[in-house]
């Protein structure tokens, strides 16, 4: 894939958060613990996909060479997204599935918040729509944190084992790069190591409701904005993506 | 939908009716109210058999909802486009919305939704026979909203006026959102009728499949269908399944027309002097076969809910251990 313009790029990434985080959740329909969670699940979801399809048709519209969100996200390779590595992260069970959300939503909510203020109108626009819906997200994520951290030995012992196997890839949030440093500087991306002591704060306050504490530091591991990701993209993207590859050129 | 009384031919593993004795004035009172159509109000007295004629059609409808996410599951994450995959994710998400307010409903004549998911989980209770049967194809996604949420408004929108007021509120609500159903259904399979070679093959292929499951859906024959007569004189149905059968029948002939897919029965004629369309003979036997959970993918179903409701046991503990330890520290605080 040519290189993309980097204002381009940028709304690329925010779109590939939520449409692999939504794929991931839609995963769960029809099969949550509970009818209330299926409803909570689908609907978070239902969102991601929205500003999915928001952020991927803006960047389609910036590199004006007539893809179209459908385009960029049907028909792209693992090298050509740019989400980050967190959001591709398979299920798991339920505790790990609430440690993704917790973890993102939160840093979603504080990125979307900045968002509203950034000089791009467009960006501004989708993100003063988003924040709204992350920010029921990061609440509802947070609650079952706070059930399942302070509930029963098994959902506390599976609530930290979910944190534990997810915390590795929470350092590659707040990374910029040079595309987003130069953007941030001309105040349209956000600066998101400036929004690292707001999300440890809103974390540690659910940890400690939870009665749970930080999971051990880890090695960051990165690369999904640079498209070297993490073994299930591929598997993800070969599911997502079957009926665009399998019958090209067809509309649906 | 997903009203089907599948009772009729299971008499014998059900357990025996006592023929308990009502008192005759308050049936009397009763049966006046039904037959001038007032509502009948979970408080209000009502004879046993009526109870429970309701609590089995209204769980059975409850699990077909719940059930029914699952073939429509199936094919969101392969979903062909952003938006067709947020319909179909907002469709599968209002099919387990109508399941909690069916639940609901019947938790109003005193069964808790616990004891409705065990005696679905024990193959005791029924659910719409239509959902063991596979979604091979995108197509299926199509055929699914436009013939079987199709016939679910058929069944349902009489039920707008069925005597038991909970369930008649809640049908309100869940005819709009079928409605929309439907049409998402429609424009997926005219989407593909009008497409490549393929696409087409898929919508008639889907089609073939999905027609006489869709005509099984309105239950037995009326000649065969023993409930349906005190459930009309009680108004909890309010048109026999042969009536509402033949109403699917000639509403959705002509759709398939108008977008050139053909119906999988020789059989289908215009009837002038009826003013309907004639159909083929309807499969019974696979019918009470797939009723007795002989369907091709019913094992696969159960499984699929059995499954999700053990591996997530632990987590409906946790919420009930954590809302009690709430609860007390409230408490030790005031």
């Amino acid at each position: 894939m040519a290189k993309l313009p980097p204002l381009a790029q940028y709304a690329l990434r925010l779109g590939d958060d939520a449409l692999i985080l939504g794929q991931r959740l839609s995963e769960w329909c029809g099969h949550a613990p509970a009818l209330e969670i299926d409803l909570s699940l689908a609907n978070i979801a239902l969102d991601l996909v929205g500003q999915a399809t928001h952020f991927l048709g803006l960047a389609g519209e910036i590199e004006a060479k007539g893809r179209d969100a459908d385009a960029l996200a049907f028909k792209r390779d693992v090298l050509d997204f740019s989400n980050c590595l967190l959001v591709e992260q398979p299920n798991g069970d339920f505790a790990r599935t609430i440690a993704r959300q917790f973890l993102f939503s939160h840093f979603q909510e504080l990125q979307f918040g900045a968002l509203t203020g950034s000089t791009d109108p467009r960006l501004a626009a989708i993100a003063a729509k988003a924040v709204k819906e992350v920010a029921y997200h990061a609440r509802l994520a947070s609650d079952w944190v706070a059930r399942l951290g302070d509930g029963t030995d098994e959902s506390r012992a599976r609530m930290i084992a979910g944190l534990d196997w997810m915390w590795r890839f929470v350092d590659e949030l707040f990374v910029l790069d040079a595309i987003e440093t130069k953007l941030a500087s001309q105040g349209i991306a956000v600066d998101k190591p400036a929004l690292r002591a707001a999300w440890d704060a809103r974390i540690d306050g659910v940890l400690a409701e939870a009665t749970l504490s930080r999971p051990a530091p880890h090695r960051p591991v990165l690369g999904g904005r640079e498209g070297h990701h993490s073994e299930h993209l591929g598997h993800l993207l070969s599911e997502m993506q079957f009926l665009q590859r399998a019958y090209p050129g067809a509309t649906w | 939908m997903y009203t089907t009384d599948l009772s009729g031919k299971d008499k014998k593993k059900s357990e025996p009716t006592p023929l308990k004795q009502e008192d005759p004035k308050l049936l009397a009172a009763f049966e006046a109210r039904v037959a001038n159509d007032e509502f009948i109000e979970p408080k209000d007295w009502m004879p046993e058999a009526y109870r429970r004629t309701l609590v089995r059609q209204i769980s059975q409808h409850a699990h077909s909802e719940i059930v029914g996410m699952l073939p429509e599951g199936n094919w969101i994450t392969r979903a062909p486009s952003l938006r067709r995959k947020a319909i179909l994710l907002a469709k599968v998400q209002d099919e387990g919305g109508h399941g909690l307010y069916l639940y609901a409903a019947a938790e109003t004549l005193g069964t808790s939704r616990a004891e409705m998911i065990e005696a679905l989980h024990s193959g005791k209770a029924k659910y719409s026979t239509i959902f063991n049967y596979p979604t091979l194809t995108w197509a299926d996604i199509g055929a699914i909203g436009w013939l079987v949420d199709g016939a679910a408004i058929m069944n349902q929108v009489p039920l707008q006026r069925t005597s038991f007021g909970p369930y008649a509120r809640a049908m309100v609500r869940v005819c709009k959102e079928e409605s929309f159903h439907q049409r998402q259904g429609y424009e997926i399979m005219m989407a593909l009728a009008g497409g490549s070679r393929e696409q087409k093959r898929m919508a008639q292929d889907a089609l073939a499949r999905w027609w006489w499951p869709s005509l099984m859906m309105f239950g037995p024959p009326d000649d065969k269908s023993p409930n349906t007569e005190q459930s009309i004189r009680w108004r909890i149905k309010r048109e026999t399944n042969d009536e509402l059968r033949q109403k699917f029948v000639d509403v959705s002939v002509p759709q398939a027309e108008a977008i050139g897919l053909s119906i999988p029965d020789k059989k289908l004629k215009w009837n002038e002097a009826r003013g309907h369309y004639d159909y083929g003979e309807i499969d019974w036997e696979e019918f009470y076969a797939v009723v007795r959970g002989e369907g091709s993918v019913a094992k696969e179903r159960m499984q699929a809910r059995v499954k999700a409701w053990e591996d997530g046991a632990w987590v409906r503990d946790a919420a009930l251990v954590h809302a009690a330890k709430r609860t007390a520290a409230k408490i030790a605080a005031e």
